[in-house]
């Protein structure tokens, strides 16, 4: 198993919690910096009222400019922030009231207009708000200012708080945001989760294209795993191809080199020469079984990746394969004894058929002459049973198991040819089927052997 | 040498004429010393009487045997001039509040914090500059005798009328701050004058009964109590409530429609050396001023103000609108009425 690269869903989550941090941070400082501006700006308009209402006062008095500092001019500052309070009243650079030494803000051009400045007072930074106003005072008109100062304590404590509060909204909104994010990134893998299930959820040999609707972003990987399913497909179907062609390519030359020797058999007369013509039909024989076998092998491996699931009537598919191998008992006077009932199953009847002549061809090469074979078909349990047994030698005292590992034989039939794949075969197409096959001694000295084959009923 | 030592007498006397001639510059009205058993002293700057701070000292010194106390009591103004030109005071006490909020904004006064101070009230304190330990209001003392058989004014309304219509029993008989000279007797004017239109005509009817002007509280109770005056107007009633008490002639006139109340605010100027003893002592004040025993102490504490009686205004506030009145056009223009009004004839 390779290690994964990472997660989607935990990348996507803490990308989105990134972004949820920085958007969070952005807007912390955003409220903090509006809040901090409003507040200013809050001090300005009760800066403006104050110079206002004391301009409002501003009045001659037997040509002299006279005023009277309200006490609401005041009052009002006091009320938003303990800041400390600064004021004065000039015309032009001489001081009518309030603290000489207020300097330095801009004097405002045209009449109404109020100017703010901020500029160090005592030792401490004030905001200032400075207003003119014309009065007519003896012979001409005078400009007057006033000017009221404060300091910034209560808007520094009301920016602070303000940014506190948006400080704990932002970090509510970053556990929120956070939560949503591994929310929203299990929610989108949801559609790759689905096809990621579809497809483990398939046979090993479902090689159909997915046909599932895919989001947009899945197509293209949808798209190359159905191209490359039906490359597979292709390539197995080739080698399927290759494996018939190669079947018939061994089988018929094989058949030829036997028909040949089985000619100079009957024309040679040297008994050394019958002799070793007998030898060559025999190792033909059992290469060409072989050859048999080996590509039936392959056959049931191909085929099982895909299997056919037709209804297949168990007892015909038997009688069909006894029949097809009776010459060959004859041969060693071995009769069948096929008892059959009505059993349907689905399946593959080649595959069947392999199976099912790989068992009786086994039987009847490890049974003794004039011995029978004895072959049931019956439902039992649910299941159709197909149970072959023979009077041969049994399976020895190995573990049954390993006489269905490919090339593997029983400890007992050295002297017998064969390749091994017969018992292999047979339990593939079982497999293949949902199926078993399993093999058991008759009695205990271990002559006769059953093998019990078991399918799913149709 | 001789000539160095000359030099240095020279010298030594010299600054020491310069530190009497600063001494000599506030008009001190009353001065005591209260040793510790340290050299530590805390340098007291007040505007209440001795006989009033005294039982309040002794005690702190009990508690605090090793803290010295240098008692000094001024009028507010001359108070006000002490810390602006940084005489060295560690603790300014002073019933003008205007005065004293001015000193803390115009940067006279320190900021002071502990835990005393976190207890107070918020109206009770500013910036942590100055604080408040008394709520005390201006009242109207009476000679009994001279009330016998009137029926007592509950209101300024009423006054007026009972001044108006009793001239010759009141002429020359009426007293009240001067407010030119006594800083608080201009803080109960101005506030008095802000709070209702009586204060104008009340005044002019006073003005009328060729009225005594006083600089201090004490003095016209005692005028009172002679049967000198008939009537003290804006008396500070925690000292007419110490006299009311051993002088059955006195009597309290409750007026219903407002009443001003002050607070005594203390605060350590920015010039002061031992601040550590000031604050020792400034603690004490404050835990005077909102103790719950009301009788323990002739200075009325903090929570008398936020007494729910329907004539009880709140205290006058400690904010920039106190500054108002010290504005020197406002304060000319403040007199100039008020001297019209009192300066008949």
């Amino acid at each position: 198993m390779m290690r994964p690269a990472g997660s989607i869903g935990r990348r996507l989550t803490l990308l989105l919690a990134a972004i949820a941090a920085l958007l969070s941070l952005l807007s912390w400082g955003m409220v903090s910096s509006f809040s901090g501006q409003a507040a200013a700006r809050t001090q300005d308009n009760v800066l403006a009222a104050s110079v206002a209402t004391i301009a409002e006062t501003l009045r001659s008095e037997q040509g002299r400019v006279r005023l009277e500092l309200p006490y609401s001019a005041f009052a009002m500052l006091g009320a938003i922030s303990q800041d400390r309070v600064f004021y004065r009243v000039s015309i032009a650079d001489e001081t009518l009231t309030g603290y000489d030494d207020l300097r330095g803000g801009r004097t405002p051009e045209s009449p109404g207009e109020v100017l703010f400045d901020t500029l160090d007072f005592r030792g401490e930074t004030v905001r200032m708000a400075s207003i003119s106003r014309v009065v007519l005072a003896g012979r001409g008109s005078v400009p007057v200012t006033v000017s009221v100062a404060q300091t910034g304590n209560g808007i520094a404590g009301v920016t602070a708080d303000l940014s506190r509060r948006a400080a704990m909204m932002s970090v509510a909104f970053f556990i929120l945001a956070v939560a949503l994010s591994a929310f929203a990134a299990r929610a989108s893998l949801q559609p790759l989760n689905s096809i990621a299930q579809a497809v483990s959820r398939r046979g090993p040999s479902d090689l159909r294209p997915i046909r599932r609707i895919a989001p947009r972003e899945l197509e293209p990987l949808v798209a190359s795993l159905n191209r490359l399913m039906e490359r597979l497909g292709q390539s197995i179907r080739r080698s399927e191809d290759f494996i018939t062609e190669a079947a018939h390519r061994v089988r018929t030359p094989l058949a030829t080199v036997r028909a040949q020797a089985e000619i100079a058999l009957h024309t040679v007369t040297g008994d050394e020469e019958k002799k070793s013509l007998r030898r060559v039909i025999r190792a033909v024989d059992e290469s060409s079984r072989s050859a048999g076998q080996l590509l039936d092998h392959a056959t049931v491996a191909f085929r099982a990746e895909d299997l056919d699931r037709r209804l297949i009537e168990t007892s015909e598919l038997t009688k069909s394969v006894v029949e097809s191998l009776s010459p060959t008992a004859e041969m060693k006077d071995i009769t069948f004894d096929l008892s059959v009932e009505a059993t349907p199953i689905r399946g593959d009847a080649i595959l069947l058929q392999t199976a099912l002549r790989n068992i009786l061809d086994n039987a009847v090469k490890y049974s003794p002459p004039e011995t029978t074979v004895k072959i049931t078909v019956r439902r039992a349990n649910g299941l159709a049973e197909v149970e072959i047994c023979d009077q041969g030698t049994g399976l020895g005292l190995g573990p049954a198991q390993q006489l269905t590992e490919r090339f593997k034989r029983g400890d007992n039939v050295a002297g017998v040819v064969g390749s091994g794949l017969g018992l292999t075969i047979a339990e593939e197409v079982m497999r293949a089927h949902g199926g078993t096959l399993s093999l058991r001694n008759i009695d205990e000295e271990g002559t006769g052997t059953c093998v019990l084959l078991t399918l799913p009923l149709a | 040498m001789r000539l160095a030592y000359l030099a240095l007498g020279l010298s030594l006397s010299l600054s020491l004429f310069a530190q009497i001639a600063l001494a000599q510059e506030i008009d001190v009205e009353a001065q005591r010393s209260y040793p510790g058993t340290s050299e530590r002293v805390v340098r007291v700057i007040s505007t209440a009487d001795l006989n009033i701070f005294e039982p309040f000292l002794q005690q702190f010194q009990r508690s605090n045997p090793e803290i010295g106390i240098d008692y000094t009591v001024t009028s507010s103004t001359e108070l006000h001039r002490a810390i602006t030109q940084n005489h060295a005071f560690d603790l300014a006490i002073s019933s003008a509040m205007d005065l004293q909020f001015k000193l803390a904004n115009d940067g006279f006064a320190q900021t002071y914090r502990s835990s005393v101070t976190e207890e107070l009230p918020v109206w009770a304190s500013w910036r942590d500059l100055i604080f408040a330990f008394t709520s005390e209001p201006a009242v109207v003392v009476t000679y009994r005798a001279d009330f016998d058989g009137l029926v007592p004014p509950a209101t300024r309304q009423d006054l007026i009328a009972l001044l108006r219509e009793n001239t010759d029993q009141f002429e020359g008989r009426v007293g009240t701050y001067d407010v030119r000279d006594s800083g608080l007797g201009y803080l109960f004017a101005t506030q008095e004058a802000r709070s209702s239109d009586a204060y104008w005509r009340l005044t002019e009817v006073m003005g009328r009964l060729d009225p005594q002007l006083y600089c201090c509280s004490a003095q016209m109770i005692d005028d009172v109590a002679s049967g000198r005056l008939a009537m003290a107007y804006n008396v500070l009633g925690s000292y007419a409530a110490q006299r009311i008490e051993e002088d059955d002639r006195l009597a309290i006139l409750e007026l219903e429609d407002f009443a001003n109340v002050m607070l005594r605010t203390a605060l350590i100027p920015s010039a002061a050396e031992n601040i550590q003893d000031a604050g020792a002592l400034l603690d004490a004040l404050l835990r005077e001023g909102m103790r719950d025993v009301h009788d323990s102490w002739v200075l009325p504490p903090l929570s008398d103000a936020g007494a729910p009686e329907p004539a009880a205004f709140g205290p006058i506030r400690l904010g920039p609108g106190l500054m108002v009145n010290l504005d020197q056009l406002n304060r000319r223009a403040f007199l100039d009425a008020w001297e019209s009004a009192m300066e008949q004839d």
